[in-house]
């Protein structure tokens, strides 16, 4: 049928975001950093004479070492094996468990304290508990990992609902949804912005506290890796090549969960973010 | 029967000072009619509007819609935000759609069409909010809420946060839809001009404790000149009403 408005098109979309400029600038400040930092690495270990502490190439040699034997990807496989099941199972329960604090006042009242007192223990204090009731086996990483995320990630997803404008839950509730529908249509997509962002704290956590945890609790993993070289003959070298890949790995996570905010379902949330 | 029915409403906000809102209003909207609403600012007409709607309680008195008391929102009656209460996560199509989720995809897909034809985004479907300027946005929440077919649409100052021209095409955009719809609408605005140009009964509230002061027809054919010395004259009557309820105070 025919349209009854005319001259709508006047009113312009606004343009979306401006793809950031090609400046290579960009690219080659950071490198230069880079390379002056390897530099001064590399004189002030000459300088200084040590013989246990290496040189960057030393680093790169023991990587190609570490690939060699098969021992770089079984240990990066083991990290991220530990930290994908302990941060999932901290999601699962501490997004809907954040929605539902945040919405009903009487659950936030009487959860909240609790969770304020278990909320600053270091996971790392939780180590000795971990290895009584789990023994070395995988258990142990993954439950330190689901303490230390599980907390970030329900404190946000309970602030989001808090934060959340009134408006959509009005609107929604004028269509009529159920308290169900609300949760999973409006209140959840409401706050998905937020809880994306609160993920992303939780996974950095995460990957801190598995080092930790793998340096304790069990036998592979990077945390694993430099605590032995370090133990089985002074290896410094494999040491810090096990930093450097930690590094590495965290930048790459964070870079996978700043996808994530990409979506068009949650980029509204970060508009004011260049 | 009356589409909306407001008996003896009073309304005060509890707290250490109980700020009193609403002071007996009483007034009748009949089916398919457009009655605006105005008042000075902070007198209560949003208030007013939201008891209508469900979202608040009043003190005492009643209000009746379709003959029943108002208990709460009801997908019925759609109310059209201030602040736009449009979803950002659902792009233009799902956002007019979200109140058909229970009819059938073939049967929802022709409805968002039409209405989305209808406030002019044909175009715009896989568009999200945030890449819509603010005349766009409210013109989704005018689809989302026709494409609901409620009874009465209500509208809290719906064009307050656009630019003036905007604001100018919006109105004859709703008058013309609502000439092709004849839903009831009830249209809270502090502007006078829009409530001239848009109602066929404009209620003119007084300052906080508001009441309804004077009600005034407006009886002129639609699409309104706004030149015209019928036009002028109700502007003018309604200028002096408000004046007068802002001398009293």
């Amino acid at each position: 049928m025919e349209s009854v408005v005319n001259g709508t098109r006047a009113e312009t979309a606004r343009p979306a975001a401006p793809r950031a400029k090609r400046d290579w600038l960009r690219l080659a400040l950071p490198c230069g950093v880079g390379l002056l930092f390897l530099l001064a690495w590399d004189l002030s270990v000459r300088f200084s004479g040590s013989d246990l502490f290496p040189k960057p190439m030393d680093v790169a040699r023991a990587i190609v070492e570490l690939i060699q034997h098969g021992l770089l990807v079984k240990y990066v496989v083991a990290s991220l094996f530990r930290v994908s099941w302990g941060f999932a199972l901290a999601t699962a329960a501490g997004v809907p468990f954040g929605l539902v604090l945040g919405w009903y006042t009487r659950a936030a009242q009487a959860f909240n304290p609790l969770i304020q007192i278990f909320r600053p223990i270091s996971p790392i204090a939780w180590i000795p508990v971990a290895i009584l009731w789990f023994g070395v086996s995988d258990a142990a990483p993954i439950f330190l990992i689901f303490l230390a995320s599980v907390f970030p990630i329900t404190v946000s997803a309970m602030a989001a609902v808090r934060n959340m404008q009134p408006v959509y839950v009005r609107a929604a509730k004028n269509f009529g949804l159920s308290e169900w529908e609300l949760f999973r249509q409006v209140i959840f997509r409401a706050c998905l912005p937020q809880i994306i962002t609160g993920l992303r704290i939780a996974l950095g956590i995460a990957w801190l506290v598995v080092v930790a945890a793998e340096m304790i609790a069990v036998n592979s993993g990077l945390g694993y890796l430099i605590i032995d070289a370090r133990n089985a003959g002074k290896r410094y070298d494999l040491v810090v090549a096990g930093m450097l890949m930690i590094g590495l790995i965290g930048l790459g996570l964070d870079m996978l969960v700043r996808k994530l905010e990409n979506f068009d379902e949650v980029r509204w949330g970060y508009a004011n973010r260049s | 029967m009356s589409a909306v029915s407001v008996r003896n409403l009073w309304m005060s906000f509890a707290g250490k000072s109980p700020v009193h809102v609403l002071e007996d209003v009483n007034a009748e909207v009949a089916r398919g009619e457009f009655v605006c609403i105005v008042g000075p600012s902070g007198c209560g007409k949003s208030t007013l509007l939201n008891i209508i709607g469900g979202f608040l309680h009043g003190t005492s008195g009643e209000v009746l819609v379709e003959g029943e008391p108002v208990t709460g929102p009801d997908p019925r009656r759609i109310f059209v935000f201030q602040e736009n209460g449009v979803f950002p996560w659902l792009n233009v199509r799902e956002n007019i759609g979200f109140g058909l989720r229970r009819k059938k995809e073939a049967e929802k897909e022709g409805i968002v069409r039409h209405y989305t034809e209808m406030v002019g985004l044909t175009g715009f479907e896989a568009a999200y909010p945030a890449e819509l300027s603010g005349g766009m946005r409210q013109r989704v929440e005018i689809a989302r809420a026709l494409a609901a077919s409620p009874d009465i649409i209500y509208m809290d100052e719906p064009f307050g946060a656009l630019d003036f021209i905007t604001r100018l095409k919006m109105r004859a955009d709703l008058v013309r839809i609502w000439e092709h719809e004849r839903k009831t609408i009830l249209f809270v605005t502090h502007d006078i001009e829009e409530a001239v140009q848009l109602a066929d009964r404009v209620l003119i509230m007084s300052q906080r404790p508001a009441t309804i002061r004077e009600v005034i027809e407006v009886n002129l054919p639609r699409p309104r000149d706004l030149d015209s010395p019928g036009y002028l004259e109700k502007r003018d009557r309604i200028f002096a009403a408000m004046g007068m309820s802002l001398g009293v105070g």
